[in-house]
């Protein structure tokens, strides 16, 4: 993408009918650092990279609860993620005040789409800088959701997004059929090897990553530090192929492992992220 | 010319009475089930009493639309909360935000009479009382609602809470274990059932403590 003249201003068309500010925003999501969604039948599982500026501070919260029963991961502009995370806590607690029940995701989702669009089409403002992975349950199952900063939204059975987020998306889309009758355990599992994907080496502990999960009968929560490094070992340590793949090649799994010495001090690597 | 009068009013009583008895490590939170409206009984099993937070509890006698609405507000408030702190709201921080709602709609109040129990954050229990328009202060117990002028002197006998002027200053906490505040209130309940007739039916009481919250429910007076 090279600069233009038709790309001072979101409410300039370029002549191929493009508008490059939301293009530019666009880019915005793909230089943050990763999130991944994946959904089964009774649960989705929320799951993305913990970008640390440097050593001596806290890593970027990137993953929000909305209301009990749905979630958001970004990637991009964080403080843009924030603040459209406030605005859809506000949606959830004034339609539950109204109504007494818990806000359909499809509704949440396209409340957020006309937000984004507007930005789109005012001269004196700009497109919102980030994209979410909106999931959540409600009486017509779980949902994945990817909110484009365009003000365009789809549903994804799993989905990667911001930086070699084409790592995660591979691995996804050889397992994604089996997602929608995986167990709650093997859809995290899963989470956490497409997130290993887009890690590129880098060693996967559960201070690089966070991981949130809602489910029938489960609130969304974010997992903790212990629980999240204790599934990691779990794997690690086995030198386990991804779960419940029929067509494995036996190989693939063994080889691709990063170094086993380290499996005995998991916790204490690296410098822990401030909790928020 | 007369002044012109309305021929409605926004308001009604439903009755009902509300008690509330903070102990030294516990909190007990009771309310009759009679929801009524002028001589007749629309419920025998209305709760009055609703959880607004981890460690605090309201129980509100007066309009039930009303004291519904204002729940729900509290409700809502308590989840921004949350979002924007990572915690449950303290039974303190809640007591300020129940005063601030109530005098919000100062000129127009919500007919609510409010008692709100907990434990504060260092797990002493601790009672809140309230007026309809917030203005509100910590006892060591409290009573509101039709019932009201019955046990509050009752309760003024056995308990005696010291006065916030006394110097040195003694702490705002009953001197009672936990069973012998529930007895007290089933005493309570019992004697303004006979002569209060908005009160009576069942009696719901709600215990908070260290180990969490429990819920007893005792038969009244039905007539």
């Amino acid at each position: 993408m090279f600069r233009n003249q038709y790309d001072t201003d979101v409410t300039t068309w370029s002549p191929a009918g493009r508008l490059f500010q939301v293009e530019y925003a666009m880019e915005a999501v793909k230089q943050g650092s990763a999130a991944i969604g994946l959904r089964s039948k009774t649960h989705v599982v929320l799951a993305c990279v913990n970008k640390a500026s440097s050593e001596l501070s806290s890593h970027q919260k990137k993953i929000f609860k909305v209301d009990d029963h749905i979630g958001v991961s970004i990637a991009g502009l964080t403080a843009d993620g924030r603040v459209l995370s406030r605005y859809m806590r506000n949606e959830c607690i004034n339609y539950s005040y109204t109504y007494e029940s818990p806000l359909p995701v499809g509704r949440l989702v396209v409340q957020l789409a006309d937000k984004a669009q507007v930005c789109t089409q005012r001269s004196w403002k700009r497109p919102y800088g980030v994209g979410l992975l909106v999931g959540g349950l409600d009486e017509s199952g779980a949902h994945l959701y990817y909110n484009c900063p365009s003000g365009n939204y789809f549903e994804y059975q799993a989905f990667a997004i911001g930086s070699r987020s084409q790592a995660a998306k591979t691995y996804l889309e050889r397992k994604f059929e089996g997602f929608t009758e995986s167990s709650r355990e093997n859809l995290i599992k899963d989470a956490l090897f497409a997130l290993r994907e887009t890690l590129q080496g880098e060693k996967l502990t559960s201070s690089t990553c966070t991981i949130a999960v809602v489910g029938v009968g489960e609130a969304f929560h974010i997992l903790d530090q212990e629980t999240v490094q204790s599934l990691i070992n779990e794997f690690e340590i086995v030198g386990e192929e991804p779960p419940a793949d029929e067509a494995t090649v036996p190989d693939q799994g063994g080889v691709a492992e990063p170094g086993p010495a380290d499996q005995g001090t998991p916790t204490d690597q690296g410098v822990t992220p401030m909790d928020v | 010319m007369t002044k012109q009068q309305a021929n409605w009013s926004p308001y009604d009583n439903n009755g009902g009475t509300c008690v509330a008895i903070a102990g030294a490590d516990y909190c007990v939170i009771a309310a009759d089930t009679r929801m009524s409206t002028g001589y007749s009984i629309l419920s025998r099993d209305y709760s009055k009493i609703i959880q607004l937070a981890d460690k605090s509890l309201m129980a509100s006698s007066g309009f039930q639309a009303d004291v519904r609405a204002l729940q729900k507000v509290l409700a809502a408030r308590h989840l921004i909360y949350q979002h924007q702190h990572n915690k449950q709201m303290s039974c303190p921080a809640m007591a300020q935000l129940l005063s601030n709602t109530l005098y919000y709609k100062r000129f127009f109040p919500y007919y609510a009479f409010n008692v709100l129990g907990g434990l504060d954050s260092e797990g002493k229990g601790c009672v809140f009382t309230y007026d309809a328009v917030g203005s509100y202060e910590r006892v060591g117990y409290s009573s509101q609602g039709s019932g009201a002028t019955l046990i509050t002197p009752f309760l003024d006998n056995q308990l005696k809470s010291p006065s916030p002027l006394l110097l040195p200053a003694k702490d705002a906490v009953t001197p009672l274990s936990e069973s012998e505040a529930i007895d007290l209130v089933k005493t309570c309940f019992a004697s303004a059932s006979e002569r209060d007739i908005y009160t009576g039916d069942k009696l719901e009481i709600v215990i908070l403590n260290a180990s969490g919250i429990r819920r007893e429910y005792l038969e009244l007076r039905k007539d």
